[in-house]
């Protein structure tokens, strides 16, 4: 009997410890740090804890070994409420890719809810934005490469190039974290992607949206030479959390559980 | 023995917790789907989530099916927009006619449940003349809130400890919890929410 409950409880503990190793194995550790984004509280810097994230964007094959396990997120079966008529719109069937689809590009024509869901399933959630840009910041050699002439460059001309969403995960560079396809591929979905407070009229660039949002004369763009970040955060305040969209795939992220066993707060408001 | 069955138990929640309906299938098999059990794709009564109100009790938005919704999301400690979004409720409010008011339920959600406790909702429905029982103030955990900021395209960002950037918009529900009007800004004028609320309810 001692034997075997020491076992058991071996097995028991060694259960779940498995199981984060494993989600953790295809992640990359950011170390977090503060930073002054495009567009973030009063535009002022904020602070980042450590996160991993993960190293590629979720795949269709991935996707397609969620939706055999979670039923209710077949395209045929999915709520509208979750997810509009575009959903998964590639995919030859509930449960086949076919052909117009290359299993492993990023999956794309996902809504919000569902790459929110596909991550809790994982045992991960979303990034947050200002998780997703500071790591986006990253170029091959620096963790913050948004200086460098040629890093803008580079997304810009991606955001030019056509159906990059066919083309492999791993397909572009691989970053100072050592993630890869942060830009080259496809946009991605972040947790709070409805924290961006930019309106038709401010899009317009008049002033008159001060009824349409409380504390507006707190948004302003920092840096507006950073015009390929401006276009990701005007691209999310566009869209809503049904919409799926060709280009518009997603990954996940974690927090990092410090010694208390506590986890850190995902994101803090630096003043 | 029995400390091995709740450990195992427990083990099994922590590696089943994202599957949300696992039953389905033998709910709907179990008992029949009356027409008035039936939520159509786009209902908010989809989603799963479980408030907290203004006297604490835990409420599922299930619970409101039926009535028509009028929502807004805010914060107590709000000082600039709020008090006109909420100027702007109990005017649509004072709108509905006496006999329509039992079908329609005007519903505050907060955006800092941190700071927006049950009782300081209920001080804040009291201050400001909303404690009779067709408001009802909501707080959720910070990611329900997210979400159903989501469902209701508002936007929201904490901009300091206090305050947060928020979009002003009114949403209308119909019984079946269907999206069925929207009203965006501040001091617009309130009555096509109105006549929609009326329509909805007659």
């Amino acid at each position: 009997m001692p034997v075997k409950l020491t076992s058991y409880f071996l097995l028991l503990f060694a259960l779940p410890w498995v199981a984060i190793w494993a989600q953790e194995d295809q992640m990359a550790k950011v170390k977090g740090g503060v930073y002054t984004p495009l567009y973030g509280a009063d535009s002022t810097a904020v602070g980042v804890s450590d996160f991993y994230m993960d190293l590629y964007p979720v795949t269709n094959s991935e996707y397609l070994a969620f939706v055999n396990d979670h039923p209710e997120w077949k395209k045929s079966r999915v709520k509208k409420l979750f997810a509009d008529g575009l959903y998964l719109r590639n995919w030859e069937s509930d449960t086949k890719l076919g052909k117009k689809v290359v299993p492993n590009a990023p999956v794309t024509n996902v809504s919000w809810f569902a790459a929110k869901k596909y991550c809790e399933c994982q045992g991960k959630r979303l990034p947050t934005m200002d998780e997703w840009e500071f790591a986006a910041r990253a170029d091959e050699t620096m963790a913050d490469a948004r200086n460098k002439p040629g890093y803008n460059k580079y997304i810009l001309g991606w955001y030019e190039a056509p159906h990059t969403f066919k083309n492999p995960i791993g397909s572009t560079f691989k970053n100072y974290y050592g993630i890869y396809d942060l830009h080259g591929l496809v946009w991605e979905w972040t947790s709070d992607f409805n924290s961006v407070l930019l309106s038709g009229e401010s899009r317009k660039g008049n002033d008159e949206d001060a009824n349409l949002f409380c504390g507006s004369a707190a948004i302003g763009a920092t840096d507006l030479m950073n015009y390929a970040a401006f276009m990701r955060y005007a691209f999310r305040a566009s869209i809503k959390a049904n919409y799926t969209v060709q280009n518009l795939g997603f990954r996940c992220a974690k927090n990092v559980i410090d010694n208390k066993g506590e986890q850190e707060l995902s994101f803090n408001s630096m003043k | 023995m029995r400390i091995y069955k709740i450990l195992t138990i427990s083990l099994f929640i922590f590696f089943a917790a994202c599957k949300d309906k696992p039953k389905e299938k033998e709910t709907a098999a179990a008992h029949k789907v009356t027409p008035s059990d039936k939520i159509s794709d786009m209902s908010i009564y989809n989603l799963p989530s479980v408030w907290t109100d203004q006297d604490g009790k835990e409420i599922e938005l299930k619970k409101l099916k039926g009535k028509v919704l009028v929502m807004v999301m805010f914060y107590t400690s709000c000082k600039i927009a709020c008090p006109r979004l909420v100027a702007d409720m109990r005017n649509i409010e004072k709108q509905v006619p006496q006999e329509d008011k039992e079908k329609v339920k005007f519903i505050m959600i907060s955006i800092d449940p941190e700071t927006d406790t049950p009782e300081r909702l209920k001080t804040y429905a009291q201050e400001n003349q909303m404690d009779s029982d067709k408001w009802l103030f909501l707080r959720g955990s910070q990611e329900d809130t997210r979400e159903f900021a989501a469902v209701l395209a508002v936007s929201y960002k904490q901009i300091s400890p206090m305050d947060f950037s928020h979009s002003n918009i009114i949403s209308v529900f119909n019984q079946g919890g269907e999206l069925a009007y929207q009203q965006e800004g501040l001091g617009v004028n309130n009555k096509n929410a109105i006549d929609k609320i009326l329509e909805l309810a007659n």
